[in-house]
């Protein structure tokens, strides 16, 4: 009611800040957009826009006001009304009450004055809700970038991939082979003595079938610290000759043998 | 003259990935054993950037490595294509991101003491959900409360190779936030 009064007020257009005419929203309207407020800062925020005031010079008589009125509204239309508001009411009613009172002239006083102090938080929180406006507006993928995909062809084989087997790995993969072969050297097996070239004869027609087979598959454990060795050579004079290929997926992993291409 | 068509491969590589793919992936694994530089590498991308010119798709780089995507002014038909409309994030959520990506690492406290509001859970859930956030440690207060900080899903997604490339913070707001802060200080 007292707005209205200064509504009448309002002959020209012109200046005047007091002039609160964009605040007269029929109240039908009002209740669509108090939704949308993301809290009592962000009702601060729009009212002192809406009257092009300036947050430094936020007049508390006429912003607590406003703000009281909203909350009534929004009290009346609403049953639950986030306790923010109610919190952020208070605050402001405690900053025109001080305003009210004669000042003391103290010192101490300034240092939390809850008006400085909420300048600041609606100062704040004024960037980040234009940030987060202008972070809607960054161009993102869907609604403005399209990423752009191709698909695989159809011959595309995923095989292991082909990579040098250093002979560390090699040897690495012996060491491991001949710990292997000492568990079973108590078993007292009879192993019957098998030549190089013989064993490289057993690892290719082992392979002859063009199925790929692990170290490990191709080395009998069980033959003994001798067979393993035996194996080991045939496998590096097979490779010598070119007769397989071996391969390693990656850095100390399994080692596969099959035939060359 | 080596008749490796590397450009070709880094292309179809970059084509075909699911995700954007970085040089060191490209060196590591599509150029592996093939004894190219990553300044190769780099060369090879540049070029393909350049052959690209004119076409309704180009090679970009984001946080995460390069990706091929539609060029920008083409996105209003784009649009029509896609049966859902892109998601819109409430004023919650990208406030609260908006936070997030600027003043990383933040608590939920920090966010909620500059928003004034409280932060549901459900805003972070959803931003964690999509992978634009993380908890990347604990503030040492009491209750230890989570810190987060974006992701490089967030950079990819919004096109960008780092923070620095967000939209810049209203300067002027911020002056006046700084002359705010040095009036309190005098008034001490």
């Amino acid at each position: 009611m007292v707005e209205s009064s200064t509504a009448i007020a309002k002959v020209n257009g012109e200046l005047l800040r007091k002039v609160p005419k964009d605040l007269f929203i029929p109240p039908d309207a009002l209740s669509v957009f108090l939704d949308a407020f993301e809290g009592p800062l962000d009702l601060l925020l729009y009212l002192i826009k809406k009257q092009k005031l300036d947050i430094l010079q936020l007049p508390m008589q006429k912003i607590t006001a406003q703000y009281m009125e909203y909350v009534d509204l929004m009290t009346t239309l609403k049953i639950e009304l986030a306790g923010e508001y109610l919190v952020m009411a208070a605050l402001l009613a405690e900053i025109k009450s001080r305003l009210l009172l004669p000042k003391l002239v103290m010192a101490e006083e300034e240092l939390d004055d809850p008006r400085l102090v909420l300048i600041r938080q609606l100062q704040e929180y004024e960037i980040f809700k234009n940030a987060a406006e202008d972070l809607d507006k960054q161009p993102r993928i869907q609604r403005d970038i399209f990423v752009a995909n191709a698909e695989l062809p159809e011959n595309i084989i995923t095989t292991p991939l082909l990579a040098e087997v250093s002979l560390r790995d090699l040897a690495y993969n012996l060491q491991k082979l001949l710990k292997k072969a000492e568990h079973f050297e108590h078993h007292q097996i009879q192993r019957e003595i098998l030549t190089t070239r013989e064993k490289m004869t057993h690892i290719l027609a082992l392979l002859q079938d063009g199925k790929v087979r692990t170290f490990h598959q191709v080395i009998d454990p069980a033959e003994g610290r001798r067979g393993i060795v035996v194996s080991f050579l045939a496998i590096l004079e097979l490779l010598k000759e070119s007769l397989i290929s071996l391969i390693q997926n990656n850095p100390l992993g399994e080692i596969y043998l099959s035939l060359a291409e | 003259m080596n008749t490796t068509p590397y450009k070709q491969i880094i292309e179809a590589a970059i084509f075909v990935a699911k995700k954007p793919l970085s040089l060191a992936a490209l060196c590591r694994d599509v150029l592996a054993d093939e004894g190219l530089t990553r300044q190769q590498v780099s060369a090879y991308i540049a070029e393909i950037t350049t052959d690209y010119q004119g076409k309704g798709v180009e090679l970009v780089e984001v946080a995460s490595g390069y990706r091929f995507q539609a060029r920008s002014h083409l996105s209003p038909w784009l649009q029509r294509m896609l049966q859902d409309k892109p998601a819109k994030y409430s004023r919650a959520t990208l406030e609260t991101l908006a936070l997030i990506a600027y003043r990383q690492p933040v608590s939920r406290g920090d966010i909620e003491a500059v928003r004034g509001v409280a932060v549901s859970s459900q805003t972070i859930h959803t931003l964690e959900e999509r992978e634009w956030i993380k908890v990347i440690g604990r503030k040492e207060v009491p209750g230890r409360p989570a810190l987060y900080a974006t992701t490089t899903q967030f950079l990819d997604y919004f096109g960008i190779k780092s923070i620095q490339e967000l939209p810049p913070l209203d300067e002027a707001l911020l002056a006046k936030l700084a002359a705010m802060d040095d009036e309190i200080v005098l008034d001490i």
